[in-house]
């Protein structure tokens, strides 16, 4: 139990199977297709300044909005029993199981004109175009995504001590005391790992935003699955660029919350 | 937690039983690898034939049968990884570049007696003009599909996708080849070859129909149309017919002055290490009755004669949309491979387009 | 323990569900659907037919369920293995280590698709390889095993290691006190993470598109090549079954935990 060996394997994997490839989106980022030293691929990688601009500020929206949603439902989890938490927690899993692109083509037909959704706002008198806009980027991306947001927060909450809640009560303090100066403070982790995991996905998809959105909505991820076939330079120097943009957030996120979260 | 995971085991061991039920039991004599369009081939629905099926019957060769999205990811994977294959589907502008790169195999005409049955438009592609490296499996051209129920007329040119009193309602190619193609005809330009500064001339016409748009669609255009929620958009023919089969509202219209006339064609690329049967198969698409099942799956146009004659019915074969006659198709245009740096300035200025 | 929940959070709770699987009753909707489009043309079961009548869905399926079984089971041993080899590093070589095993999941899946990819037709290329099942096999577990280490590291830094010592003066060998106590202990974090690992693998679609080569075709590649004209209700037909296997699974699963509640609160 006090062998380091176990873990021998897993360091020669990472060498091989994380290190080296980053070396390579590297190497390739930073020659031409002839394999000579070169920065044109990052000058044309610059030419999609808007489209990163525009992919991190949907993947912004996305993460907030997946956070508002997850935070009270994995706290109300947390208050059930334990056996039906573990049901909700399956019953979040369970959409994950379907192919991403089906749940995607599900929404669009949800959304469409004289769509289920559209139908039932005009018999409340509403009438309005709910596709082809960055708001219903947005709302896939939610979807995808939320039980990405879910999971975290509860784990971190169940770990809760609960005598830590009662003796909150104890001292005077109301539920909502209790959940300010307790509960909130203990699920940062969670929050962290939770922003991570949906951050993350979301700035970097692709044809989610192809379906649900409107002629202004590419987003990064479509550039890189367009451009990386015929020209790899390219596409690897947009790679690294959006990786150094999603490292640089994460530390910055970090700066806000301990050495527990992921990374 | 043990039970759970037994039960978890359980159920995807039953899976993978049915999944062998329908693959194991078979010997087979040899294989060929068939890397192809994704539904682009007869499957069984609809009670057509299953080709692969057949052709598997009737050889006893094993068709291992993956399909792609693009032609730059074929080309892709063919040029930069390992990937042996046996037969692939490129479209036009790939073969010329398959060809110029010296990546294809020449084939061995002798045994592919059904060769022909081809049209003779079909046998000297512009691709390939001595034809020593394709047989041609399907070809059409593009047109607009419009719902009758917001258009008071037919369109006659590609002018009306830019239509302002359709505004909102128009849907447009998202693939940088077909868009531009459409922007540089009514410009004056010869999409089939064309420069850096075409492009940049292209690229400014689509950005003022941008305004006008609805989306920028590729598979999404069936939904779409077929739904009634827009009002005209630029699709392959067959598609087209696909689309007017399921809402009657829906119309086709080609513009006048000619359009894309595109070709998939089955060749055998270099690192082919099963040649004969190749052949075998790329035969075996052209028997006129597989082709007839083929064409009748994917309604894009047939290049076999014998399936044209014998197969088909005279309303499909009078349907101009489908079968254009010799007049419109000899004013319609090819694609030909362009530079790769062309090419990817045309994919920058139309991701430009749409990020603006 | 008092744990209540309002009518309030019940409802909350009952929207949240309502948003999760409104598009999935859409999907299972159309798989009954006569037609081939979302156009309702009346009720039919022929997509049922045609799905186990299609060979290529068929074993797509069957990879699909492959790589997800192996990649978990893999990625579990060699995750579980490196969490206990990982908590004996001290100090900064730990910090490193711990980054660099997170990478996979902090960088964007299309990162290390592509990233893979180019190292996967490199190597290709030198030893004459070809892409296909080992490269996508190989990638899942690269993502997977981070989830285990992150699912398995925190039940090792809880555990008490006198147990271990405990086990071993009790007489068993160290390989009888590591399966008997330790993997025990670790239990839950390394059950977790195996059901994490499946669940990415299952739902992956961008890292296997970029490293699958030519030979290799699972489900959610099988589904993408179809939106090159459209996609067959056959799919839904699929996901409904996997729909009820799943649902059936977690109805037994549920059962199960209830009898032991009961079974415990009878004890107590």
């Amino acid at each position: 139990m006090k062998s380091r060996k176990p873990s021998i394997p897993y360091i020669i994997w990472m060498v091989i199977f994380t290190m080296i490839p980053i070396v390579m989106i590297g190497f390739t980022a930073f020659t031409d297709s002839q394999g000579n030293f070169s920065l044109e691929a990052f000058s044309k990688a610059f030419f999609y300044t808007d489209v990163f601009i525009h992919s991190l500020w949907i993947a912004l929206l996305s993460t907030a909005i997946c956070l508002l949603l997850a935070y009270p439902l994995a706290y109300l989890i947390t208050r059930m029993k334990k056996s039906s938490q573990n049901t909700v927690i399956m019953l979040l899993m369970i959409p994950m199981w379907m192919n991403f692109l089906l749940r995607i083509y599900a929404w669009v037909t949800l959304l469409q004109d004289n769509g289920p959704i559209d139908l039932a706002l005009s018999l409340l008198g509403i009438h309005g175009t709910y596709i082809g806009n960055s708001a219903a980027v947005v709302l896939g991306m939610v979807y995808e995504y939320l039980p990405f947001m879910v999971l975290p927060i509860y784990t971190v909450m169940s770990k809760i001590d609960y005598s830590l809640i009662e003796a909150a009560q104890d001292l005077g303090s109301n539920n909502l005391a209790v959940f300010g100066k307790v509960v909130a403070p203990l699920s940062v982790p969670g929050i962290i790992s939770g922003v991570t995991m949906v951050f993350v996905p979301s700035a970097s998809t692709f044809l989610v935003a192809q379906y649900l959105g409107g002629t202004d909505d590419i987003m990064i991820g479509d550039v890189i699955d367009k451009i990386f076939w015929t020209d790899q330079n390219t596409g690897s120097a947009i790679s690294l660029i959006l990786m150094v943009f999603i490292f640089v957030f994460l530390i910055i996120m970090n700066l806000f919350g301990d050495e527990e979260a992921i990374a | 937690m043990k039970r759970i995971i037994s039960i978890i085991l359980a159920v995807v061991m039953t899976a993978m039983c049915l999944v062998c039920f329908s693959g194991c039991g078979k010997s087979y004599v040899g294989e060929v690898n068939v890397y192809n369009w994704g539904e682009y081939i007869a499957n069984g629905e609809d009670g057509l034939m299953d080709v692969i099926d057949e052709f598997e019957k009737s050889t006893n060769i094993k068709v291992n049968y993956t399909t792609y999205e693009t032609n730059e990811q074929l080309y892709n994977m063919l040029k930069n990884s390992n990937a042996s294959y046996d037969v692939i589907i490129p479209s036009d502008y790939m073969i010329s570049k398959l060809i110029k790169e010296d990546m294809l195999l020449e084939l061995n005409y002798d045994n592919i007696p059904n060769y022909q049955n081809i049209m003779e438009r079909f046998k000297h592609l512009a691709c390939d003009p001595e034809s020593k490296y394709t047989v041609a499996y399907s070809w059409g051209v593009t047109a607009m599909v419009y719902d009758k129920t917001k258009l008071d007329k037919k369109p006659t040119s590609w002018e009306a996708l830019w239509d302002k009193n359709l505004s909102g309602d128009i849907l447009m190619f998202n693939n940088s080849r077909d868009a531009m193609a459409i922007a540089m005809q009514l410009c004056g330009i010869d999409p089939s070859n064309c420069t850096k500064e075409d492009i940049d001339i292209a690229a400014k016409k689509l950005s003022e129909q941008k305004p006008l748009l609805k989306m920028y669609v590729m598979d999404q255009v069936f939904n779409q149309m077929e739904k009634s929620q827009a009002a005209i958009s630029p699709y392959y023919a067959g598609d087209v017919m696909v689309m007017m089969e399921n809402n009657e509202d829906l119309d086709y219209a080609m513009p006048v002055d000619g359009a894309n006339l595109f070709y998939d064609a089955m060749c055998i690329p270099k690192c082919s290490k099963n040649k004969e049967n190749a052949e075998k198969f790329i035969n075996f698409m052209q028997e006129p009755k597989i082709a007839a099942a083929n064409f009748e799956y994917l309604l894009y146009a047939t290049p076999n004669q014998k399936t044209f004659d014998e197969y088909l019915d005279d309303d499909i074969k009078n349907n101009e949309l489908i079968f254009p006659s010799e007049e419109y198709l000899d004013k319609c245009y090819v694609f030909s491979d362009i530079p790769d740096d062309v090419y990817s300035h045309m994919q920058e200025q139309f991701v430009n387009i749409q990020a603006k | 323990m008092k744990k209540k929940t309002g009518i309030c959070s019940k409802i909350y709770i009952a929207l949240m569900m309502f948003f999760l699987y409104v598009p999935i009753a859409v999907l299972i909707f159309f798989s009954f659907n006569e037609g081939k489009t979302t156009v309702w043309k009346g009720f039919s079961l022929k997509w049922y037919e045609e799905l186990f009548k299609d060979d290529n869905i068929m074993n797509a399926l069957g990879n699909t369920l492959i790589i997800a079984i192996l990649a978990s089971l893999f990625a579990t041993i060699l995750g579980t293995a490196a969490a206990i080899g990982i908590n004996n590093f001290k100090g900064k070589k730990r910090l490193v280590i711990q980054n660099v095993s997170n990478i996979p999941i902090i960088s964007p899946d299309i990162v290390l698709g592509v990233s893979l990819m180019l190292l996967f037709t490199a190597v290709g290329v030198m030893f004459n390889f070809e892409m296909g099942f080992i490269t996508v096999l190989l990638s899942h577990i690269c993502f997977c095993v981070p989830f285990v280490v992150l699912n398995v590291m925190p039940r090792i830094k809880r555990m008490d290691q006198s147990v271990y010592d405990a086990a071993l003066d009790l007489g068993c060998n160290q390989w009888q006190a590591f399966t008997k106590v330790v993997i025990h202990e670790l239990m839950p974090g390394i059950f977790s993470g195996l059901l994490m690992s499946f669940t990415y693998s299952l739902d992956d679609f961008i890292i296997t598109y970029f490293t699958r080569g030519t030979k290799f075709q699972n489900l959610s590649i099988e589904i993408y090549s179809m939106t090159h004209r459209r996609i067959s209700p056959k799919i839904n037909a699929l996901s409904a079954l996997l729909f009820l296997a799943v649902l059936i699974i977690m109805i037994a699963i549920n059962l199960h935990d209830r009898h032991d509640e009961k079974q415990s609160l009878q004890k107590t």
